[in-house]
């Protein structure tokens, strides 16, 4: 802090020694003071960034995005996807994933961290400290994995990031809806995984967090009031996050056998294309579900491909085709199960059936905004 | 370079009505995973039965209480261990990926340095 003149500089120079100290405290052990040594590593790393501040602005920028300026060949680009891979090393937990990406490749304090996972501050600290630990125990790599298992490690990376949209995209507990915060980091890291690590499933991940997230304007009223897809104004989405990522969805459906993200992408491009909701084309919706199912089959998609055939085909087609998930234990807690029916059972007109459906998810549901909106459904079954 | 001890676990009822098909596969596995990592194995060994395990705890009055069977009842018990070598998790976790693990699976331990 003393040498740098900003925080944010500092930040930098203090990661760029925690990744420094990932090298070479695996090939020569930890030394006897860790944090002097950290101290040190990062106030030379400092000195030198000052030294160089005309090229460093262009190269410390989370997004390492093409720029026109020339450019020392460097490294720091392959640091930055080390730090990747290390920090969503699938042995570590999903939770410390998360984590740490946000702590080391965001930059964010352990506070902000902590208050984006809504845990306290010393229960994230923990959850840092133990990653660490094991990192350094277990040496956990600090470089990009070989090549056999690289398209493995690049989805543990994508789960992490997806992770970190979802969270924000719909915060699991609380009053907003949305965490833009979170939303925006997770942008912000997909891109920078693309600049470094080109593919299918990569673009299909950006695409997908551009296509929902450019709903965002419209996903709430103005007294912050729950607005289903088919109650938005679709001419206030985000045209430009749209456009880029329909785009992008395209390239990664030309990549051929598309993977779970670009399957999504297309999913979310169906709906993004459509200029009202009575043109979306459900059976198009139901086809991609298919496909979604046979290559990530999880109970939440054959959920979506029961509420998409409920679309396409009626009430009473979406109830028959939601019975079966009735016995699935992993959607036991999961309240769009109930939600879903709930619905259906309301507009084949049976009341009674879809208040206690409703019940049950008001019972399962967290969030404020959701609360709000299925109460306000619930209260008009009169 | 590190150890690791790779800790082989399984469901022993499960291999033994597996017969002498599995029982010959589960060997011809191990063969092989021998000759090929032979530089990076330190150790190993396959364990008798969880039948044949006993336990010692130190007990409240300063003695030990001895029992018969494994330290922690579970489905999957610790049939045996390599003690490898590797350069990091990632190698540790390549080399281990090679060992037979019919009906279980295995857990990596780094071993712990004392300086």
């Amino acid at each position: 802090m003393r040498v740098t003149r900003d925080l944010d500089l500092a930040e930098e120079c203090v990661q760029d020694a925690f990744a420094k100290a990932l090298t070479t405290w695996a090939s020569d052990g930890i030394p006897s003071n860790p944090g002097a040594w950290l101290t040190t590593v990062a106030r030379n790393r400092a000195l030198d960034l000052v030294r160089r501040e005309a090229t460093l602005r262009t190269k410390l920028p989370l997004l390492v995005e093409d720029d026109a300026e020339p450019r020392e060949p460097d490294t720091f680009p392959d640091d930055r996807l080390r730090l990747v891979f290390t920090c969503c090393h699938p042995a570590l937990s999903i939770e410390a994933q998360v984590a740490l990406t946000l702590r080391l490749l965001c930059g964010l304090s352990t506070a902000e961290v902590a208050r984006a996972f809504l845990v306290s501050e010393p229960t994230m600290a923990a959850r840092i400290t133990r990653a660490k630990k094991k990192i350094a125990a277990a040496r956990i790599p600090y470089r990009v994995p070989d090549p056999e298992d690289l398209p493995a490690r690049v989805d543990a990376v994508l789960a992490v990031l997806h992770l970190l949209f979802t969270t924000g995209h719909t915060a699991p507990a609380g009053e907003a809806l949305v965490r833009h915060d979170l939303v925006r980091r997770s942008l912000a890291l997909t891109r920078m995984l693309r600049s470094l690590l080109p593919g299918a499933e990569v673009d299909g991940l950006l695409a997908l967090i551009l296509l929902t997230d450019a709903r965002r304007a419209t996903r709430v009223d103005d007294d912050g009031r729950l607005l289903l897809l088919e109650q938005q104004d679709r001419s206030r989405w985000d045209r430009e996050a749209i456009d880029e990522g329909l785009d992008l969805t395209r390239h990664a459906l030309q990549q051929g056998s598309p993977g779970r993200y670009a399957l999504q992408a297309a999913l979310a491009a169906v709906h993004a294309e459509a200029v009202t909701w009575e043109q979306t084309d459900w059976r198009e919706i139901v086809a991609l579900y298919g496909l979604l199912a046979r290559r990530w089959p999880t109970p939440v998609v054959a959920l979506n491909r029961a509420v998409a055939i409920g679309m396409a085909d009626g009430p009473q087609a979406g109830l028959d085709a939601l019975a079966p998930l009735g016995d699935e234990p992993t959607l036991a807690g999961y309240p769009y199960l109930a939600a879903s029916r709930a619905d259906f059972l309301r507009r084949l007109g049976r009341a009674e059936e879809a208040r206690t459906a409703y019940q049950e998810a008001l019972l399962l549901t967290t969030n404020t905004v959701e609360r709000d909106f299925l109460a306000a459904r619930l209260a008009g079954l009169g | 370079m590190a150890q690791y001890l790779v800790l082989i676990y399984g469901d022993e009822k499960a291999l033994q009505e597996g017969g002498q098909g599995v029982w010959d596969e589960t060997m011809k596995g191990h063969n092989d995973f021998g000759a090929k990592h032979a530089t990076e194995i330190a150790g190993g060994n396959a364990l008798q039965g969880a039948d044949t395990a006993t336990s010692i705890r130190p007990d409240a009055a300063g003695g030990f209480t001895v029992t018969d069977g494994p330290f922690l009842e579970t489905k999957e018990t610790l049939g045996g261990y390599y003690l490898v070598e590797a350069i990091d998790l990632d190698a540790a976790i390549a080399i281990a990926k090679d060992i037979p693990a019919p009906a279980g699976g295995l857990e990596v331990r780094p071993v712990m340095v004392f300086d």
